[in-house]
């Protein structure tokens, strides 16, 4: 009797919180009601609904992704990144600047050149106070960091694949889908680390 | 723009005393609230107020019958408790994308030119909007309370909540990148955590709002649409199930608190 | 006719505080559309404010006041049951009239 009233106030148990918390991942509904409901439009075409192996992953374990799958993915991401053929990584801070400034480019109301977006998110250089707080300020990266060309590795890898060095970061792959210019990453390079640039000063 | 230029300056005079760790955010709350005594939006309530009782369309009717969730016709508080489920179609529907039902089943109007143009631009207001606009003002007091009664209810609100966190598009974006985290902003503008109560309210409240920027009326419609664009996604039907369910998620979310009214933005 | 204002009159004692939001695109002149076309100049050119049929001021206005503007007074010698008129004009020759009777507590 007593092990049959226990099996019953475990059922009870379980139903309960059946009705109270979702038994079950809603993902596959929220994507089968997007791509009924989407349309494409200039050049955002419905195949940005598609999830690639990133997106994937980060959807699937909520931005945080085991250690393994993280590996994984990042060291992909890595190989995948082109590296400028002449080997130089600095371009022009004072275009840097501009393309840091500039937030258009791939909606679908963009027709024309893309910019960096990076005051949106994050503080750059010392004279604008515009700037987003979504991403760590970037004042200051070199001198704080060092000049060497290991950073500079690390400033264009990021910039070009965010993902290449946290797999779920918030920020955009802008050398990865196109969005930026080998030549607009060397000169967004170049303001981060060029000694004579604002931010370093 | 003397008024705006006039207004601004007695914000910026104001004693700033912040009640949010980011004391921009406290300057924009200030500014609101002086910009919310005699908003436009008003303008567009008496609009909105005289579509609905005019009738249009080829049908030559009103939208006096119209049910948007307490009965057919009753509009005093049915803003505060959408997103709800409506047997009739056997989904969840938002107020405008209600609206925009009635204006079809009622009126005669088409869906196609409906979702044609449905955004406000400084030569034209779409009906929906000034609608809408009326419709809300309604509620004006009243605590938000988008019911989670029926299956589709709950249905809803779980759907909108993983549409929230899919990451896609572009930029790797969701509405959670920006609107799922504390104490950010984007450039100047600060960026409420949806995901809490206490924070979702501010995805709700203030809409439809008078944007200062072009002297236009715009509801949520147009805020989902437009968080889409720059999201770099590919662009959300006009009225769909889809802003429905992100709807109830964010309202239901906000639940409990009390809704001022058609509000007034940048 | 003209998209309706919306008034609004507070007494305190025998001064009513007036404000008056009207609808009005008030176009510089200097704006151009999507098409670069320049939008012609299409704004309020005067307010008149009577109370009780008695004109209680008149407004010349211009260009510069911005879109959908608020017009905010005070009018001494007002009580319950009054009738506040607004009138304005644009410089198309449209114009647009509304009124409200001062209630009691408003």
């Amino acid at each position: 009797m007593k092990l049959a009233s226990a099996g019953l106030l475990a059922v009870a148990a379980a139903l309960l919180a059946s009705c109270a918390t979702p038994q079950r991942d809603y993902q596959p509904d929220a994507l089968a009601m997007m791509k009924r409901d989407f349309h494409a439009r200039g050049s955002a075409g419905m195949d940005r609904l598609n999830q690639d192996s990133v997106q994937a992953a980060c959807n699937k374990y909520k931005d945080e992704p085991p250690q393994g799958v993280a590996d994984k993915l990042q060291k992909e991401q890595l190989a995948a990144i082109k590296w400028p053929a002449d080997g130089k990584l600095l371009g022009d801070w004072k275009a840097g600047e501009k393309i840091a400034q500039n937030g258009r480019g791939m909606a679908w109301n963009d027709k024309g050149g893309v910019g960096g977006s990076c005051y949106n998110c994050h503080q750059v250089g010392p004279r604008e106070s515009s700037f987003g707080t979504v991403g760590p300020s970037l004042y200051q990266f070199a001198k704080k960091r060092g000049y060497g060309a290991d950073i500079q590795r690390y400033a264009y890898g990021k910039i070009y694949n965010a993902k290449a060095y946290s797999l779920c970061s918030q920020m955009p792959r802008m050398g990865h889908v196109g969005a930026l210019t080998e030549q607009q990453m060397k000169d967004l390079t170049a303001l981060l680390m060029d000694p004579a640039s604002p931010v370093n000063q | 723009m003397k008024r705006a230029l006039v207004l601004g300056t007695l914000a910026v005079a104001c004693a700033a005393v912040a009640q949010t760790p980011d004391p921009t955010a406290a300057e924009f709350d200030k500014f609101r609230e002086i910009m919310e005594q005699d908003n436009p939006a008003e303008l567009f309530e008496v609009k909105g107020e005289e579509l609905w009782k005019t009738p249009r369309g080829p049908k030559n009717a009103s939208l006096e019958k119209c049910d948007l969730g307490l009965g057919p016709g009753v509009v005093k508080g049915a803003y505060a408790q959408t997103p709800r489920y409506f047997a009739d179609v056997d989904r969840v529907m938002d107020a405008e994308a209600r609206i925009v039902h009635c204006m079809i089943t009622l009126q005669g109007f088409t869906q196609a030119e409906l979702a044609k143009a449905p955004f406000s631009s400084l030569v034209r207001t779409p009906e929906p909007v000034s609608i809408v606009t009326y419709v809300a003002a309604q509620s004006r007091g009243m605590k938000f309370a988008s019911p989670q009664n029926h299956v589709k209810e709950r249905a809803a609100y779980e759907t909108g909540k993983a549409i929230f966190h899919y990451r896609a598009g572009a930029f790797d974006f969701s509405c959670a990148s920006c609107h799922g985290v504390d104490d950010k902003r984007i450039r100047t503008q600060p960026l409420p955590n949806f995901t809490k109560p206490e924070q979702a309210i501010r995805a709700v409240q203030g809409w439809p709002g008078y944007r200062m920027t072009g002297g236009v009326m715009h509801s949520l419609q147009w805020r989902l649409n437009d968080c889409y664009r720059q999201q770099r996604f590919p662009e959300p039907g006009y009225a769909s199930e889809t802003l429905s369910a992100l709807l109830t998620y964010v309202t239901v979310n906000a639940n409990g608190h009390v809704y001022r009214g058609p509000g007034i933005k940048r | 006719m003209a998209d309706p204002m919306k008034i609004r009159a507070t007494l305190q004692g025998d001064v009513a505080d007036v404000r008056v939001l009207m609808a009005h695109p008030m176009e510089t002149g200097q704006r151009k559309d999507a098409a670069g076309k320049l939008v012609p100049l299409h704004f309020i050119q005067t307010i008149t404010a009577q109370l009780n049929g008695k004109t209680v001021f008149t407004a010349d206005v211009s260009q510069a006041v911005s879109r959908n503007p608020v017009f905010a007074f005070k009018v001494k010698g007002a009580k319950v049951g009054d009738k506040l008129s607004i009138t304005w004009q644009d410089n198309t020759g449209d114009k647009r009239t509304d009124e409200l009777v001062i209630r009691a507590g408003s």
